[in-house]
């Protein structure tokens, strides 16, 4: 393939629905490098990293779930209740670290596990049990801790979303955060070319064929959202480490995971999108607030601008999606059963 | 089917019971009928903002140790149709919400002192409802109280002002004495309104100390929670007033939401584009990651204006730097119950009761550490209780 | 085939099948045996605490905090019941709320001026938000969660605090009771009334319940799938108008801030609670009721029982997700096919 053949394949994609995520992502910092360039300085960079991280974390496990049909309105609760309770146990003791963070895996695990098994066995809807595992995290972490956090996290903690390797040629630090980010970005992409995550997407486009083909159909969404509990879980020592603990933390994070990860490209409903595009829609929703502290948008008005941008995002998206009906980036047959004509866009 | 014997019993019910039709409405209804809003901007009453300014000077009548029994100007009126003898009095107490660590520590603060008049058997029975920052949820929880009849006393801290009115001249017209703390209301309707000096008054000591501390040119950064919120919306006019003219260039406003992630984000990007000089603070939650984004981007530390947080307190001790901790307060959280007490004993209280408001300086640092060394990082410093005997473990264990 | 082609006829086909008939009335049976149950152990452990539960004062309380709930799950679940869903619920309450206030500005003459703006504005939100999902496509939730944000950002920057002010005559609304019903939960029940005939009885109704049993069955059937969903979408947001009204009438003038009360989500709880399909298709407006009504109580009872408030939270979380486990096991053995939400009521 010749490179002006490539560079045309590129531009394809990118005015393509599916790549409008990224077309929207150069847009944006196109806007910042005109309004300051002093944004792309290594340094610079990086900071926007660390803060990026959690959510950037936050949108892969709410990837997984929704692209196997589901939602999961906890993770919010559960990035706050995680800080909180790391707060509480480490207690500025440095011997805690390693132990606590084992300990919030688990339980990161164990909320996705209890997620899973109630959407899945006792067959409640998702957005009713992880809402309703919202505010029993949300009560619960309060009640622990009185109402107020106490405690608090230790600095081997907040190596992970402060830090980073120093006195690296050209770009100086690269934190941890960036690390972990291609780390668990590089895991989950390598998942979905696995076996369970083919299935992972066969399940959210058609559960009666993914039973029928032999696949455990509750095991896997269960999977999904261990994986989702335990992103919120690394969200969680992230964004600890970036701002330590304040009452606020987690809060709201759940609708700005769930709207990234749909401005990627991802179908609620689940069995179409990839992992990466919802990536770059967590980078697209961050960036789009740096933006607006770049631009001094006024504060107030800011929530307008992002409420317009994220509809016509998806209705350029979905526009695309139902003209050419191509099945990228899942490979899948149009479904005539599918449900999802109200709400998703094909035709 | 179904639906047809539904409108049945719906029609069946309002016919029935329209002849014992009756109201709740309070029999005045005041809201918007005060000039609230006037003068330089929405949020800005000059009469409101001279009159805070100068009680910061005066001294408050009350005994010296007790800063929650203190007054400022009081004028104290009186209370003996309200006497209620034999002690033992219900004392119901209608609360916002319990949603910040400001509150959380307010909040068992007035516990412990309700545990001392139980003791004393003044109070027997303390009732409360919350209304998790819900006006409408706060409305019926009053109504509630009034509906119930059998309240000596209704403490009420309202969770927004104007909303509230109507529902806190209903609690008044039902006979009972009612106690206002903390927002007011736009009514007077309540034998006493209990409140530190306000939000002007804290927005000012906080900008003043920059403007004292920054030459003429300087720059600072203004972090705020919530637009729209009263209390906070006061402060931040009250600074913007002070800045006016004094030469200080304020870089911008932002809401944070106090939340940490996004304040350091904020002062981080500020940063990258210039230097800040000074921060100014609607209220201290996240003051220390705004001072880590300084950190982290290898900046000087900024003149800070923040709150008597202890998270805030001990950062501001182990840095060193130039720092002032405006008050709001917390100790104004036994006032109403004692207030309460005497109004039920026939004692004279005032009738708008001002509680002293005075920042934490340099000075004063060390002081206010040392006394709630053991206390976790979110209490507030002048929460105003050592004296209770739940002190410390009460506030410590929360 | 799958299970929704087995369930075509069930959902379908207007006029309403009996087999629809016969499942609503058993969910929504089971919903008020809910609600009983509720009253029943709530009366006990608040005649356990020594006090009564059907006070005068705890019956006006529970029905109150019903009303302003009940209008706007009454709304959701007309756009549940066609497989879509409204986050902008808040935002469409407090912005009637300011603009009735503001349009009466105290004047009584202004009354019905203040009304019909308030009401006007909601059903332009509620076809905006149906227009941008049938015509863009946009998934409702993204759709109804960016009108939200539109919205807020028009509050937070035009009202920094509470406008207008209301009529003396029209705070009767808010505060007006008949013996021990408030005159705002009498509305809503009026409204619930409405919707259920409007359901059972109408053509429009009808093809809800159908375009939310299966969009491409109903098109082929030759309902106008996209008009259905505009249609629910500004009944949804009417309704949210009319719980703005309510809170102008209660707080005597228009709050920004009542868009934070978490309404959008707790409505849909309501929802399902009161036996409504998520996937759309299935339920009724009368289990809405039953599920106001049960949230209503917990509230009542918590209150009585002075439960620490992050008590609350996670009681009302456990319990609403009890509650529509036990529906889902009963739907199940009625119905072995999909209950699991599968994103097209996203």
């Amino acid at each position: 393939m010749s490179s002006a053949r490539k560079l045309a394949d590129a531009g394809r994609f990118l005015i393509s629905g599916s790549g409008a995520v990224y077309l929207v992502l150069i847009a944006i910092f196109a806007i910042i490098f005109a309004n300051n360039a002093s944004f792309f300085e290594p340094a610079n960079l990086m900071l926007f990293v660390k803060k990026a991280a959690p959510l950037l974390i936050l949108a892969v496990g709410q990837y997984f779930v929704i692209v196997a049909g589901e939602f999961d309105l906890s993770v919010g609760s559960l990035v706050g209740a995680q800080v909180v309770l790391a707060a509480l146990l480490i207690d500025g003791q440095e011997s805690r670290t390693w132990p606590v963070i084992l300990l919030m895996l688990l339980g990161g695990a164990a909320v996705g596990l209890v997620n899973g098994l109630i959407t899945t066995l006792l067959k409640v809807p998702s957005i009713i049990t992880t809402l309703g595992m919202m505010l029993v995290l949300f009560g619960a972490i309060r009640l622990l801790t009185g109402g107020a956090p106490t405690g608090a996290l230790s600095e081997g903690f907040r190596v992970f979303g402060r830090r980073g390797i120093d006195d690296v040629p050209l770009i100086g630090q690269l934190p941890w955060a960036l690390l972990i980010i291609v780390a668990v970005g590089a895991a989950a992409v390598l998942l979905m070319r696995s076996s369970f995550g083919r299935t992972l997407v066969a399940v959210g486009d058609n559960e009666k064929a993914a039973g029928f083909a032999g696949t455990r159909v509750w095991w896997v969404r269960t999977a999904a959202f261990v994986l989702s509990g335990l992103s919120a879980t690394v969200a969680g020592i992230l964004v600890g480490g970036f701002a330590g603990v304040t009452s606020q933390v987690g809060d709201g994070m759940e609708f700005v995971a769930i709207t990234a990860v749909v401005l990627g490209g991802v179908v609620l409903g689940g069995g179409r999108g990839a992992v990466l595009a919802a990536i770059a829609g967590a980078l697209t929703v961050e960036s789009l607030f740096t933006l607006f502290t770049q631009l001094s948008v006024p504060s107030t008005i800011r929530p307008t601008a992002q409420g317009l941008i994220i509809i016509v995002a998806v209705a350029y998206a979905s526009r695309e999606r139902s003209r050419r009906h191509t099945p990228h980036p899942s490979p899948k047959p149009p479904e005539p059963n599918r449900h999802s004509d109200v709400a998703l866009s094909k035709e | 089917m179904r639906a047809s014997r539904l409108a049945l019993v719906g029609l069946a019910a309002v016919t029935l019971l329209l002849s014992a039709c009756s109201t709740d409405t309070p029999t005045e209804t005041p809201p918007g009928d005060q000039p609230t809003q006037t003068a330089d901007g929405e949020w800005f009453v000059r009469a409101d903002y001279d009159r805070q300014l100068a009680q910061r000077a005066m001294t408050p009548e009350g005994p010296a140790d007790k800063p929650y029994l203190q007054a400022i100007q009081p004028e104290w009126i009186d209370t003996a149709k309200f006497k209620k003898d034999g002690g033992d009095a219900t004392v119901c107490f209608s609360n916002a919400s319990i949603s910040n660590p400001w509150r959380v520590t307010g909040w068992i603060t007035m516990q412990q002192q309700v545990e001392v008049l139980k003791q004393s058997g003044d109070i027997g029975e303390f009732r409360v409802s919350d209304a998790g920052d819900d006006d409408n949820k706060q409305i019926s929880d009053i109504q509630a109280f009034v509906e119930a009849g059998d309240c000596d006393s209704i403490i009420i801290s309202p969770s927004t002002t104007a909303t509230l009115t109507p529902a806190v001249q209903a609690a008044c017209d039902s006979g009972v004495p009612v106690v206002v703390f903390d927002r007011g209301v736009q009514t007077d309707c309540a034998v006493t309104y209990i409140h530190p000096i306000g939000g002007y008054a804290f927005g000012a000591d906080a900008a003043e100390f920059l403007v004292k501390n920054l030459e003429p040119g300087k720059k600072v950064l203004a972090l705020r929670i919530l637009p729209g919120v009263d209390v906070l919306e006061n402060r931040w006019a009250a600074a913007q007033e002070v800045f006016k003219g004094s030469g200080i260039e304020v870089l911008g406003n932002e809401f944070t939401g106090g939340d940490g992630a996004k304040i350091k984000d904020i002062v981080s990007q500020y940063l990258q584009r210039g230097d800040v000089d000074g921060i100014w603070m609607d209220a201290g939650d996240g003051a220390v990651a705004a001072l880590e984004a300084f950190e982290d981007a290898g900046k000087p530390y900024p003149v800070f204006s923040g709150e008597d947080e202890l998270t805030f307190m001990r950062k501001w001790k182990d840095t060193g730097i130039k720092a002032i901790a405006p008050v709001y307060s917390n100790f104004q959280w036994r006032t109403p119950i004692l207030a309460a007490t005497m109004i039920l004993k026939g004692e004279k209280v005032p009738s708008e009761w001002v509680l002293p408001q005075s920042p934490i300086t340099d000075a004063e640092l060390d002081d206010y550490l040392a006394r709630n060394a053991d206390m976790p990082s979110l209490h507030y410093a002048k929460f105003g209780g050592e004296d209770l005997p739940g002190f410390p473990d009460a506030w410590k264990d929360r | 085939m799958t299970a929704a082609v087995r369930e075509a006829p069930k959902t379908a086909g207007p006029p309403p099948g009996r087999s629809r008939g016969s499942f609503r009335i058993g969910t929504t049976a089971l919903v008020y045996a809910a609600l009983v149950a509720i009253l029943v152990v709530g009366a006990v452990l608040v005649a356990a605490d020594g006090k009564n539960l059907f006070s005068t004062g705890n019956i006006v309380d529970m029905l109150t905090r019903s009303s302003l709930l009940g209008f706007i799950a009454i709304g959701q679940t007309l756009v549940i019941l066609c497989r879509s869903l409204d986050l902008s619920v808040g935002y469409v309450m407090a912005s009637c709320s300011l603009i009735a206030a503001m349009v009466m500005n105290g004047s009584e003459a202004n009354v019905p001026l203040g009304i019909g703006a308030a009401l006007g504005a909601a059903a332009v939100v509620g076809l905006v938000n149906g227009l941008v999902i049938t015509k863009l496509k946009v998934n409702a939730f993204i759709a109804t969660l960016g009108t939200g944000l539109i919205l807020k950002g028009w509050l937070d920057t035009e009202f920094a605090g509470p406008a207008g002010k209301v009529t003396a005559s029209f705070q009767q609304f808010g505060y007006t009771r008949v013996s021990v019903v408030p005159l705002s939960t009498v509305v809503m029940l009026v409204l619930a009334v409405a919707g259920v005939l409007y359901l059972r009885k109408t053509r429009g109704g009808h093809h809800i319940y159908a375009v939310g049993g299966d969009t491409d069955v109903a098109r082929l059937s030759g309902i106008r799938t996209d008009r259905t969903i505009v249609t629910a979408h500004i009944l949804c947001a009417v309704a949210a108008g009319v719980a703005g009204l309510l809170i102008a009438a209660r707080f005597g003038t228009g709050s920004a801030l009542v868009y934070d009360y978490g309404l959008d989500l707790e409505s849909i709880a309501a929802v399902v609670l009161g036996g409504t399909y998520l996937m759309g298709g299935r339920g009724g407006i009368a289990g809405t009721v039953a599920g106001v009504m049960i949230l209503a109580v917990l509230d009542t009872v918590f209150n009585i029982l002075e439960v620490n408030p992050f008590y609350k939270d996670v009681l009302r979380g456990a319990i609403i997700v009890v509650a529509v486990a036990i529906y889902a096991r009963r739907q199940l053995s009625a119905r072995p096919s999909r209950v699991r939400f599968a994103g097209g009521a996203s």
